[in-house]
């Protein structure tokens, strides 16, 4: 079940939400999708749940237009609104039952799917309890059962895990990454480490329009500067830093040797060097035929985290 | 959209019925309602001496004009304000869908509150005998009063996220209804017989008088179709 975005604006009033992406996601894939509040996330994920329509551009879901085949679209999604809201004063099961008729189950097929969410989103133990007094953990499980309550093709999960600590994180992460095996999921967060641990692909909004689209790894490749690599020697006897420095640039590749602390025989090194080359292996050999012995040797990589700092922030 | 259904106002209609009867909402408006109304008919039973259903049936629609709006206010109010519209929504669940449900809902609460009010009309046959048509076509008018009412309420509800402003819009819609021939003496005659019309209270007296009246019928009909289909249409203009 594949989504196809085409030229998406949404105006309010004279600002635009969102002005002019265009996007794919494919049959079975989780999309993660990035961006500062007030990007437009929020705003596309309503487009694409039939909530509110664009301005102008389109949004097929299943070759079905959202506009055209709302009613049907609306089956195939299953939603999870940002700030998941629920009814408070219904307890859990009440309220999968209602979310389970409005998609016109009824009697026992309805019986048998609640049972179904209640067991796979860990529900047991609070399926009488009020919504509103459960922690925010189990309201996150609430809302993803009534969001799976029909067996969707289509999963929009709108920041499923904010405001939850990092233990129900970790759960609701496992659990989204479970249901949404056979689905095809989009889900939205400004947790980056979220989108390394469940997505296959990313998309990077800013200021309504896409800046970046890609695997994880695509796109730190791409971002990445040059090669930085940090580096603590221990010398055999002790040596003025002024030799070893010099040495250190000798390697190929090296631009540049930057020294962070020095005491006693122990010294720290921040070792720049041209971008795509590995020097790692050209240091070791260096360090060998100097005696020197490596305390630590680490290869740092452009974190996700500076790739979003970059593309977002101008 | 080949085929017009509904079958979803059901669900929403149980669910708002749930609402109302799991919290105290219910209980303490069916109470309050059931207080003014039993004082007054008591007080005119046992000081004025007499035995008559007439102030239930002047006096309802004034307890209707805040008992209504009380009861319809966070009908669709709250749902904007806690975000729950958009559950609703994006399911695959028709604007009109979510307004019916919520309609049928208040207005079985509203027949809920006015049911107990029979009992006076067993103690009026254990004292005489009432003449029974006004009485039926009494509690018809009240139905069809109440069901404007809560129509009106619903679009006040549908057009605001906070209760307090939907209460007072439907309160005032409600009262321009109510008044509206009230004050016949103070215009020309020809606006009088328009106003005449326009006003609820006249056609609610025609029909609880026994007399059964198309005009009236479609009178009541028409307005309440036409709220309803204010509020549906409030309800779109996310979509605007």
């Amino acid at each position: 079940m594949s989504i196809g975005v085409r030229n998406l604006v949404k105006r309010y009033g004279d600002r635009a939400a969102i002005n002019d992406i265009s996007f794919d996601v494919k049959t079975g894939e989780i999309l993660g999708f990035l961006g500062p509040n007030g990007a437009g996330k929020t705003t596309t994920m309503k487009i694409i749940t039939c909530y509110m329509p664009p301005t102008s551009g389109t949004v097929d879901v299943d070759g079905m237009d959202v506009r055209e085949h709302s009613l049907e679209v609306r089956k195939k999604i299953g939603y999870l609104p940002e700030m998941n809201p629920l009814y408070f004063d219904m307890n859990a099961l009440d309220s999968l039952e209602f979310a389970a008729e409005l998609h016109g189950l009824r009697g026992n097929a309805m019986q048998q799917r609640v049972k179904e969410m209640v067991d796979v989103c860990g529900l047991e133990a609070v399926r009488h309890k009020d919504i509103g007094e459960m922690s925010k953990g189990y309201r996150q499980r609430v809302g993803l059962a009534q969001a799976m309550i029909h067996d969707p093709d289509v999963l929009i999960l709108d920041e499923p895990t904010s405001g939850l600590d990092p233990n129900q994180i970790v759960e609701i992460r496992t659990l989204i990454k479970e249901l949404g095996r056979a689905k095809t999921v989009v889900l939205s967060t400004h947790i980056l480490s979220e989108v390394q641990a469940t997505c296959d692909r990313v998309l990077i909004i800013n200021d309504g329009i896409i800046v970046a689209n890609g695997t994880p790894e695509q796109l730190q490749r791409t971002f990445q500067g040059a090669e930085e690599i940090g580096l603590e020697l221990k010398t055999s006897s002790i040596r003025p830093i002024e030799e070893i420095i010099p040495k250190l640039k000798l390697v190929a590749y090296v631009n540049d040797v930057a020294l962070l602390s020095h005491t006693g025989d122990v010294s720290k090194f921040e070792i720049h060097a041209e971008k795509g080359n590995d020097v790692r292996e050209s240091l070791f050999r260096m360090a060998v035929s100097e005696g020197w012995i490596i305390l630590e040797m680490q290869r740092r990589i452009t974190s996700l985290e500076e790739v979003f700092h970059t593309l977002t922030t101008t | 959209m080949a085929t017009f259904s509904l079958s979803n106002v059901g669900p929403i209609y149980r669910q708002e019925i749930r609402s109302y009867f799991q919290s105290p909402v219910a209980y303490v408006v069916i109470v309050v309602f059931l207080a003014i109304v039993g004082w007054f008919f008591t007080s005119d039973l046992f000081l004025i001496n007499v035995a008559s259903l007439r102030i239930v049936f002047e006096l309802v629609p004034l307890v209707f004009l805040f008992f209504v709006p009380a009861i319809t206010m966070r009908l669709l109010a709250e749902e904007k304000k806690s975000g729950t519209l958009e559950l609703l929504a994006t399911r695959p669940v028709r604007d009109v869908e979510i307004v019916l449900g919520k309609f049928f809902a208040a207005w079985t609460l509203l027949a809920a509150a006015l049911a107990p009010t029979l009992i006076y009309l067993i103690t009026l046959s254990a004292l005489g005998s009432p003449d029974p048509g006004p009485v039926i076509t009494g509690y018809l008018g009240l139905l069809l009063m109440g069901g404007v009412y809560i129509a009106i309420g619903i679009f006040a509800s549908s057009i605001t996220e906070n209760q307090i402003v939907a209460f007072i819009v439907s309160l005032l819609i409600i009262l321009a209804l109510f008044m509206a021939d009230k004050v016949l003496v103070f215009v020309p005659p020809a606006v009088a017989s328009t106003l005449e019309f326009i006003s609820i209270d006249y056609h609610f007296e025609n029909i609880a008088r026994g007399v059964i009246d198309s005009r009236n019928l479609i009178y009541f009909g028409s307005v309440l179709g036409f709220a309803l289909l204010l509020a549906t249409t409030s309800l779109e203009r996310r979509k605007w």
